[in-house]
């Protein structure tokens, strides 16, 4: 498609009289999910090194799109790619953070932990299976709470977005008549319910709506203080977003089982998993035409690695260190300069 | 200016420059102004036609694979890859139709008022806010639309609407539902407001231009105001007026920011106008970032095409019609 390569070639020269300012910045591109922590890092990072981040949060597609244009060093994406598709570009898949992602309710008398929802009513919600709150289904997983019986105002996200491909995933894994139906992508043809923009529209048409149910990051959530639900997760036990839940169901998927790391999150074994945690993930190219600038865009993110602190203070979740050690490791033996040496020594 | 300009006289006087290079050279300075405009102008049909050829390009994908019944298919399936532009289509010219319904008559009502009736100390001040409408970004109406103006509407005018229209047939499935407060209603008067001032200051100034003798004649005969403002003015300012509301039109057609806040974002048809729906401009914003995929792409930009085509169609209706006008008259 021309249309494509011009929109690039437009974007190039952008990035082209952009970049002067700061010769030695690290240019990257994509998934707007990670991009307060990226640029928190980066704040942090420039101040210590003196080395600046330059990262448009132009959504996962655009970040693709971007590194198999190499007009940027980094591609940054919430859907991984698939093994073949790394082999065919020539890309190395890592994971660079975690975040959960949390149903949101708004029914009178009921507080953030007090509903309990499992996968398949969820599905059900929906699906517009499931349309009234005393719904026999909900009223089975909470037997004690006092459920109105008002129809169930559904919102999801309008744009295309990663935490909408989670969300879905999840679904997908749970409900066989979701999967059938709607599917998974980063959007998908909704049976019902309203959509709103970004994870703020949803929380708002949320809140303004009185029997609504949402979905958002975690870090929304609990930073505007909404009504989350608990969930009934792969094991059958009643679990709460919380970093210790999210930290479980990373620390139980088998991230070696998909080539670039590229282990969806959602409904992981283990009875604190919490179901609907998510990755992001950085794509680089193996042999870069840069390596000076892979490099050091690698030394930043071995520096992000070792400052999880900074993460957790935007509620997102670190990568565990046995994840971190591994993806280190493949730094090493796969990203690689002209002379067939690697670019990424170790961790400053 | 006659002062500055003296010193120099002596020695222009001084020079005596030759008349035929005096006349070669304002020659030249006319033939480089005429092209200059030239330029300017063919720049315009150049990028025009630019844009009309990346438009048809971009969307070669999506039309090949589903031919016309692109234009027809209600789904919009990001996941199957089957794509159909007919909820965008609907939704933009079912919002545009609710704004043109409500912001002509309020538009012509404010221009008859300011012209015509307003006491003048009252004029300045009603024109300028009408005018300061037209300069509020359209994002700023998708947030004051979604945090205040939606809620509003939930709890005042949707349940309302429900309940008067509910026992009767036809429009009772026209406003049925539960009141979200954003819909497709909700957009249609957001974009009312958006292009009101259009209206408003296109209406004034022809009205404004109506020969006074003509309005002193009418009045002379003992005419009212409404029968001045009904037989003099308006088909005396028409071409004007319509002009200002083709202008309203193509602004209504084609809003995004404050659209995409408020419709809902559902690609449903729905019969009612409370339920959510999608206008083509706010698919193409929520979708374009994330759209992976030629085909998905592709759809987007042909669904980018239509509302070009849209928008020619309606431009070149609103040509014929002061055509036949001019006709009549003439």
């Amino acid at each position: 498609m021309k249309l494509h390569h011009s929109l690039i070639a437009a974007g190039a020269l952008v990035a082209a009289f952009a970049a002067p300012a700061s010769a030695a910045d690290i240019s990257g591109a994509g998934a707007t999910f990670p991009y307060p922590i990226y640029a928190k890092w980066a704040d942090a990072y420039k101040n210590e090194t003196g080395v600046g981040l330059n990262y448009q949060s132009i959504g996962s597609g655009g970040g693709i799109k971007q590194i198999l244009a190499k007009t940027v060093t980094f591609g940054a994406t919430d859907a991984p790619l698939k093994g073949e598709q790394l082999d065919k570009e020539g890309l190395v898949q890592f994971p660079m953070v975690m975040g959960g992602i949390v149903p949101v309710v708004n029914l009178d008398g009921v507080a953030a932990g007090d509903l309990v929802l499992d996968g398949k009513t969820l599905a059900d919600i929906y699906l517009g299976e499931v349309k009234k709150w005393d719904d026999a289904a909900i009223k089975k997983l909470n037997p004690n709470a006092k459920l109105p019986s008002t129809a169930i105002a559904v919102v999801h996200r309008s744009d295309g977005s990663g935490t909408t491909f989670n969300f879905t995933n999840y679904l997908n894994k749970v409900s066989p008549s979701w999967k059938d139906k709607v599917g998974s992508a980063t959007s998908v043809e909704w049976p019902v319910g309203i959509g709103a923009k970004g994870n703020e529209g949803v929380a708002n048409n949320v809140a303004q709506t009185k029997g609504s149910i949402g979905y958002v990051e975690y870090a929304y959530a609990k930073q505007n203080k909404l009504t989350h639900t608990k969930m009934v997760n792969a094991a059958g036990k009643t679990v709460a977003p919380e970093i210790a839940s999210f930290q479980a169901a990373a620390a139980n998927a088998d991230w070696n089982s998909a080539p670039g790391y590229g282990v969806i999150l959602s409904n992981q074994p283990g009875a604190e998993s919490w179901p609907m945690t998510a990755a992001t993930w950085i794509l680089m190219y193996k042999q870069p035409t840069d390596p000076e600038a892979s490099k050091a865009a690698l030394q930043f993110f071995a520096w992000a690695y070792g400052h999880d602190a900074m993460a957790q203070d935007l509620d997102y979740i670190p990568m565990p260190k046995s994840v971190v050690e591994s993806v280190e490791k493949t730094w090493k033996s796969e990203i690689k300069g002209p002379d067939g040496k690697a670019i990424f020594a170790s961790a400053q | 200016m006659a002062d500055i300009a003296l010193p120099d006289t002596p020695a222009l006087v001084q020079e005596r420059p030759d008349r035929t290079r005096v006349l070669s050279r304002l020659r030249l300075t006319n033939a480089s102004f005429r092209t200059l405009t030239l330029a300017a102008a063919i720049l315009v049909l150049v990028i025009l036609g630019g844009v009309i050829v990346a438009l048809i390009e971009g969307s070669l994908p999506a039309l090949r694979q589903f031919g016309f019944s692109f234009v027809v298919t209600e789904s919009w399936n990001p996941v199957t890859e089957k794509f159909g532009a007919l909820a965008p289509i609907y939704g933009t010219l079912v919002t545009s139709a609710i704004a043109m319904l409500i912001a002509v008559p309020f538009g012509l009502l404010i221009a008859v008022f300011l012209t015509e009736l307003c006491p003048m100390w009252l004029r300045r001040p009603v024109g300028i806010a009408i005018e300061l409408l037209a300069g509020i970004p359209s994002i700023i109406y998708g947030i004051w639309g979604l945090f205040v103006f939606a809620p509003f509407l939930q709890h005042t005018l949707q349940p309302f609407l429900i309940d008067l229209f509910g026992p009767i047939p036809v429009l009772s499935t026209l406003f049925a539902g539960p009141p979200y407060g954003i819909g497709i209603l909700t957009a249609g008067l957001i974009l009312a407001i958006m292009v009101l001032p259009f209206i408003t200051s296109i209406s004034r100034d022809v009205f404004e231009a109506v020969p006074p003798v003509l309005k002193e004649a009418a009045y002379g005969l003992g005419c009212t105001t409404w029968e001045v403002v009904r037989h003099v003015v308006i088909p005396f300012a028409r071409v004007g007026v319509t002009g200002g509301v083709m202008l309203g039109l193509g602004r209504a057609l084609g809003e995004t920011m404050a659209v995409t806040f408020v419709i809902g974002n559902a690609h449903r048809i729905s019969g009612s106008l409370l339920a959510p729906g999608t206008t083509i401009s706010a698919s193409i914003a929520n979708e374009f970032t994330e759209a992976l995929g030629d085909l998905y792409t592709s759809s987007l930009v042909a669904l980018g095409l239509i509302l070009f085509v849209i928008t020619f169609i309606v431009l070149a209706i609103a040509r014929y019609m002061l055509m036949r006008i001019e006709r009549r008259i003439g």
